[in-house]
Order: C-alpha cells, then sequence, then structure tokens
C-alpha cells in the first residue's frame, strides 16, 4: 500500500483517486467486485475497514460505482412503523423496547386506523415499502391477527408493499405471512456471530438465522439488517458483512447504535463518522447487488454531510422519516437530497 | 402542578414547549428552566428532544405512552392529555 503523498485538506475529496494514489484492497475490488460482481470476502473486508482516512474518499467512490453498476440509480424509500411498541421479552442491549431494562419506553399498540392514515402518508413521501413492526420475541395469535387486519386494511387504501418486522417466527406463520402477501421480512442479525452473545442472551444467532432462511425458503424477500457501533472490533464488523453476505438477504438495513438511556449499552460512545463510512463502503463491496439501506443512527453518527457521502458511498435506500422510538431527519430534507444527487426514487412494482 | 421540592420553579420548559414544564420531557428529572442557568444536563436533554419525542410528561412526571409515526409522533399523559410537534 503506497502511502498518498498529499494529504486530503478537508475539501479536496478528489485527492484519494489521483493517479499513482493506490491502495491494494481498492484495486482488487475494483477487479472482483465491480468487474466480475463477486462481494469481497471477510479477511478483505477487513482491509476496507482498516484503510486510512486519506483513502476513504476512493473507497466511498468505488462502493458507489459498484452500486451504479449492480443496482442501478434508484433509491428505494422506506417508512417503518412499530404496532406494539415496547414491553419486549428479549434482552437485546441496545433496544429501549425490552421490558427487562429500565428504559422510558412504555407499551404501546397502535390501532389500525392511524396504522393506515401512516402508510398513505408513506406513500405520499414517494415511498415504496411500509414495514410494520412489532417489539416481540415472536408473534401471538393476537398479533398475527392484527397483521392480518392491517395488511387488508392498507391494501384497501393505498397503494404500498408491506413488509413485517415480527420478531422469530414458526414455519406455519412465515406461510401465514407469505400468503397474506407480505412481500418482504425484516429480521436482523444485528452483529456478528462471535459478538452477538455480548449483545444478546434471550436467543441465539442460530435462531436469527432460522427464521432468515424459512423467509427467503417460502419466497419472500429477507430484508436482514445490522447494528454497527455496539463495541465490536472492526474484525466482527467485517464477519458481520460476510455472514449478511452469505445470507444473500434482498435487503440490509445498516443501523449505527444510538444509544439508549435505560439499557445496557446506553453509555456507549457514538461512533466516528469515518468508521461510519468505512462500514458503508465495505458493507456495499460485501454485497455488490444487496439494496443497502440508510436506517437508524445516521443522524447522530453521520450527520448531513455523512448523509450525503454514504449515498455516494454505496448506500441506495433510506428509511425516511422517524423511526420506531426515536425520530429521523425530515422525510423532505433526505428527498430534496435525493433531488440534488440525481437519484430517482425507484417506483412501485407490486408483486401481487 | 405538583413541583413541591422545587416551588419557585418557572412554569417555563426547556424541553418539551409546554407551560407546564416542571419536569424534563426526555430524563424526567426536575425541570431547571427558569431564573437559574440550565444545567449542562438538561442542555443535552433538550438537544435530544430534537430527534426523539418526550418520554415523561412535563406537568407530572409520569411516563407517557408514546407513538411515533414515520412523519410524526404523539405522547400521552393518562393525567395531562396528549402532546404533539
Amino acid at each position: 500500500m503506497t502511502i498518498q503523498a498529499n494529504v486530503a485538506t478537508g475539501d479536496k475529496a478528489n485527492d484519494a483517486i489521483i493517479p499513482g494514489t493506490k491502495y491494494e484492497i481498492l484495486e482488487t475490488a475494483r477487479r472482483q467486485v465491480l468487474e466480475d460482481g463477486i462481494g469481497l470476502t471477510e479477511s478483505q473486508l477487513v482491509e476496507v475497514l482498516e484503510l486510512p482516512d486519506e483513502a476513504l474518499p476512493a473507497a466511498l467512490q468505488l462502493s458507489h460505482e459498484v452500486r451504479l453498476r449492480h443496482c442501478g440509480e434508484d433509491v428505494e424509500v422506506e417508512g417503518i412503523i412499530s404496532i406494539k411498541t415496547g414491553g419486549c421479552p428479549e434482552d437485546c442491549h441496545f433496544c429501549s423496547q425490552s421490558g427487562l431494562f429500565d428504559s422510558p419506553v412504555r407499551g404501546v399498540w397502535l390501532d389500525i386506523p392511524e396504522l393506515v392514515k401512516a402508510a398513505k402518508e408513506t406513500a405520499a413521501t414517494g415511498a415504496t415499502e411500509f414495514c410494520i413492526v412489532a417489539a416481540v420475541r415472536g408473534p401471538d395469535i393476537k398479533l398475527m391477527n392484527q397483521i392480518k387486519f392491517a395488511i387488508d386494511r392498507i391494501n384497501e387504501a393505498v397503494d404500498i408493499n408491506i413488509a413485517c418486522s415480527l420478531g422469530m417466527l414458526t414455519q406455519r406463520q412465515v406461510d401465514q405471512l407469505a400468503e397474506w402477501g407480505v412481500h418482504r421480512y425484516n429480521h436482523n442479525l444485528e452483529t456478528a456471530r462471535s459478538y452477538f452473545p455480548e449483545v444478546v442472551t434471550t436467543h441465539s444467532y442460530e435462531e436469527r438465522l432460522d427464521t432468515c432462511n424459512m423467509v427467503k425458503a417460502a419466497g419472500m424477500e429477507l430484508c436482514c439488517g445490522a447494528l454497527i457501533g455496539m463495541g465490536e472490533s472492526l474484525e466482527q464488523r467485517a464477519e458481520l458483512a460476510a455472514q449478511l453476505a452469505a445470507l444473500e438477504p434482498h435487503e440490509v438495513p445498516l443501523n449505527f447504535l444510538n444509544p439508549r438511556p435505560g439499557t445496557p449499552l446506553e453509555n456507549q460512545g457514538i461512533m466516528d463518522g469515518k468508521d461510519a463510512l468505512r462500514a458503508i463502503a465495505a458493507f456495499r463491496l460485501a454485497m455488490p447487488r444487496t439494496v443497502l439501506r440508510y436506517a437508524g443512527g445516521r443522524e447522530l453518527t453521520l450527520g448531513d454531510l455523512g448523509t450525503r457521502e454514504g449515498l455516494l458511498g454505496g448506500i441506495n435506500a433510506v428509511i425516511v422519516g422517524n423511526y420506531l422510538t426515536t425520530l429521523g431527519r425530515p422525510a423532505t430534507a433526505d428527498l430534496n437530497l435525493l433531488v440534488e444527487l440525481n437519484m430517482p426514487i425507484k417506483e412501485l412494482q407490486k408483486t401481487l | 402542578m405538583n413541583g413541591v421540592s422545587f416551588p419557585n420553579r418557572s412554569t417555563t420548559g426547556v424541553s418539551t414547549g409546554s407551560t407546564t414544564a416542571e419536569f424534563c420531557g426526555h430524563c424526567g428529572e426536575p425541570s431547571d428552566g427558569g431564573a437559574r442557568p440550565t444545567s449542562d444536563v438538561h442542555r443535552r436533554c433538550g438537544e435530544r428532544l430534537a430527534m426523539e419525542p418526550p418520554r415523561y410528561c412535563a406537568a407530572c412526571r409520569r411516563r407517557m405512552k408514546v407513538q411515533v409515526t414515520p412523519l410524526g409522533w404523539s405522547a400521552e399523559c393518562s393525567r395531562h392529555g396528549v402532546l404533539v410537534p
């Protein structure tokens, strides 16, 4: 690796891609990922995550080219909503909705008319995806009935793809959701297998993988995400990207820890913005064809400038507006940015 | 109002925009709006409330039932009603 002679001064973003400036892993990635469409391996991803700051513009530029070549220029816009908030029996250490921590988040159920209203508002932003989320270990009959009812009411009112995130599923529940027209199911790995026991003790990595695999086998699109900045090492971040790549999810939402009061991770510092951008580049280079979505925590970790850099560095989807218990940037801020970057919003393609 | 331990506290809050902010909407501790300088703690709470809805009723400190939607939120106190942005 040759260290660049003229160190970037902050506003010369193209310095790192001037001729003669070479980072071997990026040269390799250009051939392997951009040209051949083969994602980087775990050890290669570690090299990307360890790139110096001076190499970051070149890494993001390459990831952007990979995204354009393998995914196109469209950006997929999604809204998410919590149908059942709080009181979860699981102990995911990052989550304010666990009933096991002293979090200020109270248990709340959303009524269906409000849910339909939110779906309409989401569709009006140009979003093609609406994900209904419940803070549960897995759905019970009451929740499944609510979901069925919600899907029918939303379909009557508005054209939008419906996704669900309801925790771990049984085979029967997977089949029911597929039959009801849920076209995508979210179930995150969250972190690397080797770090998972530090973050969750009430269920296993294997159980998460089981649900993911059943979802895929049933013909639903798998949305399987990451939450980085929880104290994992760079090696574990690479491990996570490789484990996600092996699952071949349709979509990977990338979250950055927003430490929540009362949770075991409440005192974890917010991750460095440049590390977050390196991770974006690495995830894109691990998964050239996946929908790589900006999800929670980007406002804190990346800010406005970083949000823009990520969209020019491998990200090709956003969660618009608010999250489940926290607020996002105003929807208009993201939508205006997409206009400015000349990135069209992906149009609705109903699979039914 | 039941801010008995801080009887001189101003009723103009720093955190929720409510006119009866005895308590910080973010952390639930007594609000320090009014005559005294805002503490660093609550200044951070105020910043955080730009990116998350309040969880505690500013009038009585009860935890509120908060529903976030893609384009809005509401926070309901069983005693003091519904707060919206």
